[in-house]
């Protein structure tokens, strides 16, 4: 009954298979239609750059900002017919340029005939009224609109940092998989500390197009495009009028000025010279300036306040006072003869007490205090009796803040040194060492090496009489109106804080009776400073001064350092003096002063 | 002789390897379609379809096991009791169900979820199979044509309760079986005609449609013998026809629901509104036409990835094909799914009882019936009604369902001799 059913049935599924291969021959094969579709109906994937945040000074001030740019983008199959004459006078360039544009073209990683791909860089606002009007007839190009940084004033170029493309080495380490090749990334300072907070979240907007490649709106109504989110703005506590007044001081030379708020520890400037101008590392012009830039001999882009290691000189005197009265191996009182047969002094004094000691500098002095530091007579051996000192005063000396990284929120910080027991043995190759072989790091010479940001967290903790708050350059991340929560957290030294005062009237009596008195005193504010002095023969010293104003309640703490310009009292006195003076009062009233230090001009 | 042996030595390898190699093209497939670029994310990573589904893969492999464990009296044996308690749960669907994509056809277990419908085809398979064998059962009695059209009607308005068009139609499939089985061809072809009238009504105005009908009419009593009852039939068919038309336009206006209305009107002028409800269609051609031959490559595909075709890596996963292998990719997955349901058409008439035989044309019925239907939506040559392509989409319900209808198959393929000496 049922012969024959089966091959029915089998015919038929045959059939239809046949049936289907032969609509897929005419789809796939004979039109062409299609695939000219699949170009051109596709859809068309735009990238929704996020605006990066702003960064702003304590007082609200505009910093960093961002101004747009325009990328040219191309779908290299769309492009047909290329007027190359017209093309090279719209975008400026020759021939030749737009010959090897394209080969470079080719060889980018992401490039796809299909899809668009970034042909030409950040070309400038002038340049792109001329380029709307005319990009109609390119056929195949896009322009593509993205942010790029600008900056109001040419300052704090180094504690800011700058933004550039990311490389192709960090891209390969990245592990969060936000960057893509053509991103912009934070290289430096704030911008490279707070990347994550300041470079947002991009969106992706999916456009239909039609045959002829106009837009159609938006795919699925943007059900799935997502918004970019722009990135957080950061307030600085770097005012920005004394950090431009530092920038002016500093102009000619080289070293470093910084200045702290003591009681919050926020670094109200920070100038590093020479310095460059932040505008050269935006725009096309980026990598040419950046060569230039980063082979400057006097090396701009080097963040002196953070990454130069300097002796401290003189300055470190107070330290020394500070532990050996924290020790008891000495008393305000205590009178050291200024023997000048190891270390050499000047000024005409010889058998000073403690505060008279820190106002005339005395070298022999402070010899004497750290003879008596490191040899208590702890053992009788002398040279375990100098480990045995020389561990403790290691210990004092590193709670201010010395000889490890504060922490700043910025990269690439130094430590510093200070030298313990260890050290020395390492240096020595085994063999033994005692006082006589160490005692320069009395007077900050010798081994010890500082940063000039640990200086000017020095004042600070002098000034806030036995703490320090690390120092930062960020007051608020967003709306939060908070830094990052280790910067609200206060590091004490290991030395009682009525020592502090001490330490705090001899640095009063150095800026009025003592080597800081004729350019570092103030007339209504009680400046406390110390100079110092440090050697480079046969070059001129390096200027150094700490201070810290007023006396009560103090509200700024700097430190100034300028390389090869003369003892203490000069170059670096003037600056912070005039720093505070700005600072304080809103101007400065010392026009002589100032001139001084404008006409001092030390860069080889 | 151990019953390992047995299987090794009597299962039929060659339907294994069309299945397996499926089941591994099928994967590499909803790889590429997840494929982006620009991230290049494993084809084993458990967040993207790909990896999951060789989670279900490895489902499937224990499923086969158990099949090929138990013993082959427990299918017929246990037919109506499957039958019955697969009903059961597609009557759950709709009351406790949770709703996935629109659709209510899941049950969930936690965050685990089964799409009964897809069991309820190799139910029905057993059942239909078992009563079609029963002893003394005949075709041509109307009383068993009713009975069968109940068996496969009552899982399919279940499935229409959860709104899943596609797979109810999928139950139309068992009436070829009935044809193989000795039911009269009068109704596939009245059938045939039904869809044809349908697709006429919506392409042509149905002026000329009746002004069409009225000339056969006319040359149809001119040209044959001029009886009396011969004419009165063939008026009474032309007007049955013309009421046909009449209430398919009433059907697609006021019975269908827009989306489907949308669907059949896509298939026959995807081009009228191809950004809305033309999309599918349009996008899904656009994929395939551009292939061209030979296909992009491997991952190479444009159009197939970022979902711009919609249900990309399970109802039209073929455009993947068709993208990035071309004529030839397609041809070759062509083959082997009709390789495979010739292979098990040539099983099921192996058999030695018709309990095994039936079942296995159910099987390759329904196979051809997601094939035909499945294909034919992304090379518009049928509305898009959602169904799988069977062991090649993304979707553990689906894979396993398909996997249990063939391998019971197997099952009672290997023991055929046994059947004859029991009986």
């Amino acid at each position: 009954m049922n012969e024959g059913r089966k091959e029915i049935i089998q015919i038929a599924f045959v059939l239809i298979g046949v049936i289907f291969l032969v609509k897929l021959f005419f789809i796939q094969v004979l039109d062409d239609r299609y695939d000219k579709l699949a170009y051109s109906n596709a859809i068309l994937r735009e990238v929704d750059y996020p605006v990066r945040g702003l960064i702003k000074d304590r007082n609200g001030k505009l910093i960093v900002y961002n101004t747009p740019e325009f990328d040219l983008q191309i779908i290299h199959k769309e492009v047909k017919t290329l007027d190359s004459a017209k093309f090279c006078e719209v975008f400026s360039m020759t021939p030749e340029e737009l010959r090897s544009k394209f080969k470079e073209l080719k060889l980018k990683r992401e490039y796809s005939p299909v899809k668009l791909t970034t042909f030409l860089t950040q070309l400038s606002t002038l340049d792109f009224a001329r380029i709307q009007d005319n990009i109609d007839e390119f056929q195949g190009f896009y322009i593509q609109a993205r942010t790029t940084r600008a900056y109001r004033a040419q300052a704090a170029a180094n504690a800011i940092g700058y933004v550039s493309e990311i490389s192709k080495q960090k891209l390969e380490n990245d592990k969060t998989g936000i960057y893509k090749q053509g991103d912009y990334i934070g290289q430096s300072g704030i911008e490279a500390y707070y990347e994550q907070y300041l470079r947002g979240q991009r969106g992706v907007r999916f456009k239909l197009r039609n045959v002829d490649g106009v837009e159609k709106g938006s795919f699925r109504n943007g059900a799935i495009d997502t918004l970019s989110i722009p990135g957080q703005d950061i307030t600085s506590t770097i005012d920005l009028d004394l950090q431009s007044y530092g920038e002016l001081l500093l102009k000619g030379k080289a070293g470093s000025i910084i200045a702290i708020e003591p009681a919050t520890g926020e670094i109200l400037a920070m100038v590093s010279g020479p310095s460059y101008d932040p505008t050269l590392l935006t725009g096309r012009h980026y990598s040419s300036n950046f060569v230039l830039i980063n082979n400057d001999t006097n090396k701009p882009l080097f963040n002196r306040p953070l990454m130069a290691q300097y002796r401290p000189g003189s300055i470190f005197k107070i330290a020394q006072a500070m532990v050996a009265l924290q020790e008891g191996v000495i008393t305000e009182e205590t009178r050291i003869r200024c023997d000048r047969s190891v270390i050499n002094c000047h000024g005409p004094h010889s058998n000073e007490d403690l505060r008279g000691a820190i106002t005339h500098s005395c070298n022999p002095y402070f010899y004497g205090v750290l003879r008596r530091m490191l040899n208590q007579g702890k053992s009788n051996s002398p040279f375990d009796d100098t480990r045995i000192g020389l561990e403790e005063w290691s210990k004092h000396i590193s709670s201010f803040g010395f000889g490890k990284r504060l922490g700043i929120d910025l990269p690439n910080e130094k430590g510093g040194l200070v030298p313990d027991p260890g050290y020395y043995d390492r240096a020595y190759g085994g063999r033994p060492w005692k006082f006589s072989n160490i005692y320069s790091i009395a007077i900050g010479e010798g081994e010890n090496m500082v940063v000039p940001l640990q200086m000017a967290n020095f004042a600070a903790t002098i000034a806030n009489k036995g703490y320090y708050i690390t120092p930062h350059l960020v007051k608020s991340i967003g709306d939060s109106g908070k830094p990052l929560p280790q910067y609200l957290e206060k590091h004490f030294t290991t030395i009682d804080s009525t020592y502090f005062r001490v330490a705090a009237d001899a640095m009063q009596r150095v800026v009025e009776e003592g080597t800081g008195s004729y350019r570092a005193k103030l007339k209504d504010i009680v400046v406390c400073g110390k100079t110092g002095s440090v050697q480079n023969e046969p070059r001129p010293d390096h200027s150094v001064f700490i201070a810290f104003a007023p006396k009560e309640n103090p509200k700024i703490a700097v430190s100034v350092y300028v390389e090869f310009s003369g003892g203490g009292a000069r170059a670096a006195a003037s600056i912070a003096s005039l720093m505070i003076e700005k600072y304080l009062l809103g101007a400065t009233k010392r026009p002589q002063i100032e001139e001084y230090v404008l006409k001092g001009k030390f860069l080889h | 002789m151990s019953r390992e042996e047995i299987i090794s030595n009597k299962m039929d390898w060659v339907t294994v390897a069309l299945y397996t190699t499926i089941v591994f093209l099928g994967w590499l497939n909803i790889y590429a379609v997840t494929y982006d670029p620009e991230s290049k994310i494993s084809i084993f990573n458990l967040t993207i379809n790909s990896g999951r589904q060789i989670l279900f893969i490895a489902g499937a492999f224990f499923i086969v096991m158990a099949i090929l464990i138990i013993d082959m009296r427990f299918y017929e044996t246990f037919a109506y009791i499957i039958y019955g308690l697969i009903l059961f749960l597609l009557l759950l669907v709709p009351i406790i169900g949770k709703e996935v994509g629109g659709n209510k056809a899941w049950l969930g277990i936690g965050s685990f979820g089964v799409q009964p419908s897809e069991f309820a085809k190799f139910a029905t398979a057993l059942a239909v199979a078992k009563y079609i064998g029963s002893v003394g059962f005949r075709m041509d009695q109307l009383r068993n044509q009713v009975v069968l059209f109940v068996m496969i009607g009552v899982p399919m308005g279940l499935i229409l309760l959860q709104k899943d068009t596609g797979t109810a139609l999928v139950f139309t499939a068992f009436t070829v079986v009935f044809f193989r089985e000795g039911m009269s061809p009068f109704l596939i072809i009245s059938g045939i005609i039904a869809a044809i009238i349908f697709v006429l009504t919506l392409l042509v105005n149905e002026y000329y449609l009746f002004t069409g009908i009225g000339m056969i009419l006319i040359i149809a009593i001119v040209m044959g013998k001029k009886k009396l009852k011969r004419i009165l039939l063939l008026v009474g068919a032309a007007i049955a026809i013309c009421g046909i038309i009449v209430s398919v336009d009433y059907v697609i206006t006021d019975v269908l629901k827009p989306h489907q209305q949308n669907r059949v009107k896509a298939l026959i002028n995807p081009d009228a509104d191809p950004l809305g409800f033309g999309w599918n269609v349009t996008q899904s051609k656009i994929a395939i036409g551009s292939g061209g031959f030979f296909g992009k490559g491997f991952l190479q595909g444009t159009q197939t990835k970022f979902n711009f075709v919609p249900e990309q890596s399970t109802d039209f996963i073929f455009c993947t094909i068709g993208e990035e292998h071309g004529w030839l990719g397609s041809l070759f997955i062509m083959a082997l799914f009709i390789a495979l349901i010739l292979r098990v058409i040539f099983l099921a008439e192996r058999q030695k009882n018709r309990f095994a035989r039936v079942y296995g044309y159910s099987v390759a019925c329904i196979f051809f019936f997601h094939f035909a239907v499945n294909i034919g939506m992304t090379i518009g040559l049928f509305p898009v009604i959602g169904i799988p392509l069977p062991f090649f989409s993304y979707g553990g319900s689906g894979l396993w369902g398909f996997t249990i209808l063939l391998f019971i198959l197997l099952k009672l393929d290997v023991h055929r001799m046994q059947v004859l000496q029991r009986i």
